[in-house]
């Protein structure tokens, strides 16, 4: 379904009510991930507001395209980005993490249309999207199948078998986004767990790798549209996008490097101080 | 009772930090949840003896057992649904390969609340209880908790140590001494008897006292130690009880209900109501939500109870 087709300055806004949802939802819900939210907020984005095939009103509609948050603790952007466009009222949002709420801590496909894969153990979204990549292929399919996940999350070893496997079925509609913001629980990715270079391991598996700044709407966009044409070119190779992040961005207190914001809600002082500094803030 | 309520992975960060000059053989991993686990207590006064993993469980499975093999005492920590997930890794490295590692899951059952069901240990116990020697173990409050944590460094066989996320009252007496493979009486009675293990013994106890005003009396004991089961205490139970109870935050399937159902079954003469998560997911909600439903508040075993005895 074609969506309207948003101005940068117009999708900038957007990202921006994302973030103030996020911090919103958490804080009405006394836990989450701000955090790593915080950091989606371009990416769900560009992919709801302009890159993705789909009909919120359909949300099975058979050759959508595909988007797995492999991620699943950042899900309050997804839920602010499904909202906004469509798939359930933006009021829904701030049922986040109740009893019987669709809006689960974690990404329930049984609970909310238009979720494609139920995740929030760490690792298996791309496993998940090449299950579905190819699934499409066989029904003769043109959608594409998009899986996002942590820079963090990429230490489990399911990641790198299907990093191998992707490319080895020649799964070039499939297009992975790492949301490469630097940080974990434990600490910074690279004290726990170092993933670097992770454009390079990623090349070397057979991927195509683009990098991008992960806030800058434009470089996304631009770099997804190329994952596209790639598919449609058949060149056999999937893409993946290392999305240069900031864990928290858009909060100063939360941009702090050190994931004190990782799994805690704000309390109410410091949503306030939250959500004016997003508001006030340029777009 | 005087002390205040704490999570059991409290006391189990603070015990391996209490012991580990001790025993200079004990090794700790953790799997990017240090801070959750509560294993971070001791990698703060033992840097050299923590490995940090990353989010790689089924590495730290395996990197605990070569440290076993060679004579270390590991604990490896993570939330109970990831380690236990990764079970082909614990079923061959660790437990075929007789190798003594430690496998600690925190974040037990739907007490944990708010995350929900991916983040919720429900299935952990049946999956530990088939393994051949593996020891599985619950502790009821923070004194258990304590001396299963130092029985673990000398016990012959690897074992699932079971924890909770919320805080527990404490339900023994100081001085209580403990052991694997025995159960704990809490509190007598004579019209029938509960098993209770985990973060439930508290709101099991809640609700006997509450019943006991109405005059029912029952026996609770708390069930810490899943796997060896105690027989010797179920055998007594069922020949004194006709009326047996389990209640666990796990499912009923294959945990605590599964294992007494087991027991049962080969040496009947009881009736036995399992009481549990029942063939179904966890959900978000605040743990107090979740407790009541899925029946394990003291409010609602309290109206399961009664419902058993009228
Ligand atoms: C298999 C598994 N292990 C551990 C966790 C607990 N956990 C939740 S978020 C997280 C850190 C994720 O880091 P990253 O992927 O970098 O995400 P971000 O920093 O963007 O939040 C961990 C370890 C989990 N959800 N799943």
């Amino acid at each position: 379904m074609g969506m309207e087709k948003h101005s940068i300055e117009k999708l900038k806004e957007i990202a921006r009510d994302i973030r103030v949802s996020c911090i919103k939802m958490i804080a009405a819900a006394g836990s989450g991930h701000p955090g790593g939210s915080l950091s989606l907020a371009e990416i769900v984005t560009a992919f709801y507001f302009r890159l993705l095939r789909h009909d919120p009103k359909n949300p099975n509609w058979k050759d959508r395209d595909r988007f797995v948050l492999s991620k699943g603790h950042g899900v309050p952007a997804l839920y602010a980005a499904m909202a906004y466009s469509g798939y359930f009222p933006v009021e829904q949002l701030m049922t986040l993490r109740q009893l019987g709420s669709p809006l689960q801590g974690h990404p329930d496909r049984a609970r909310l249309p238009g979720i494609e894969a139920s995740t929030g153990s760490l690792g298996q979204g791309l496993s998940i999207a090449q299950g579905i990549a190819l699934a499409t292929r066989i029904d003769g399919s043109d959608a594409m199948v998009y899986c996002v996940m942590g820079d963090g999350e990429i230490q489990e070893g399911q990641v790198w078998e299907a990093a191998m496997s992707v490319p080895m079925h020649k799964l070039d509609h499939v297009c992975a986004i790492i949301d490469w913001n630097k940080g974990q629980i434990d600490g910074q990715v690279k004290d726990v767990m170092n993933i670097e270079p992770i454009a390079d391991k990623w090349k070397s598996f057979g991927w195509n790798v683009l990098e991008v700044d992960g806030h800058d709407l434009s470089e996304i966009i631009a770099a997804v549209e190329s994952a596209k044409d790639n598919a449609k070119q058949k060149s056999g190779k999937p893409t993946l996008i290392v999305a240069d992040t900031l864990k928290g961005k858009g909060v100063k207190f939360m941009e702090d490097g050190k994931n004190a914001w990782h799994g805690s809600a704000p309390n109410q002082e410091q949503t306030e101080a939250a959500i004016n500094e997003l508001l006030k803030g340029k777009v | 009772m005087s002390t205040k309520p704490v999570a059991t992975r409290q006391i189990f960060g603070e015990t391996l930090a209490r012991i580990g000059e001790k025993y200079p053989e004990i090794v700790v991993l953790d799997a990017d949840l240090s801070k959750s686990t509560k294993s971070e207590l001791f990698a703060k006064k033992y840097p050299n003896r923590f490995f940090e993993m990353g989010i790689s469980e089924a590495n730290m499975i395996g990197v605990g057992a070569g440290l076993a093999l060679s004579g270390k005492v590991p604990f490896i920590c993570s939330f109970g649904a990831f380690v236990t997930g990764r079970f082909d890794q614990i079923r061959m490295s660790v437990s075929y390969a007789k190798a003594r590692v430690r496998i600690v899951g925190t974040h037990a059952g739907v007490g944990i609340g708010e995350d929900g069901h991916s983040q919720m240990a429900l299935e952990d116990l049946a999956c530990m209880r088939t393994l051949p020697e593996m020891a599985v173990l619950q502790p009821g409050d923070d004194l258990e908790t304590a001396a299963m944590v130092e029985e673990l460094v000398h016990y012959p066989h690897p074992a699932y140590l079971r924890l909770t996320r919320q805080n527990v009252p404490r339900l023994h007496k100081e001085g209580t001494t403990f052991k694997i493979g025995k159960f704990q009486k809490i509190s007598d009675g004579s019209d029938g008897v509960v098993f209770a293990t985990g973060g439930v013994l508290s709101t099991a106890y809640e609700a006997i006292q509450a019943l006991k005003q109405g005059g029912l009396s029952l026996e609770l004991v708390n069930a810490s130690s899943i796997k060896p089961l105690d027989e010797t205490y179920l055998s007594q139970a069922i020949q004194k009880h006709k009326e047996i109870i389990t209640i666990e935050d796990h499912y009923v399937i294959g945990g605590l209900g599964g294992a007494v159902a087991e027991y049962m079954a080969e040496h009947p003469g009881s009736r036995l109501h399992r009481i549990g998560v029942y063939d179904t997911f966890g959900q978000s909600g605040t743990p107090e939500d979740l407790y009541e439903h899925y029946g394990l508040s003291a409010t609602k075993l309290k109206e399961q109870i009664q419902k058993i005895f009228r």
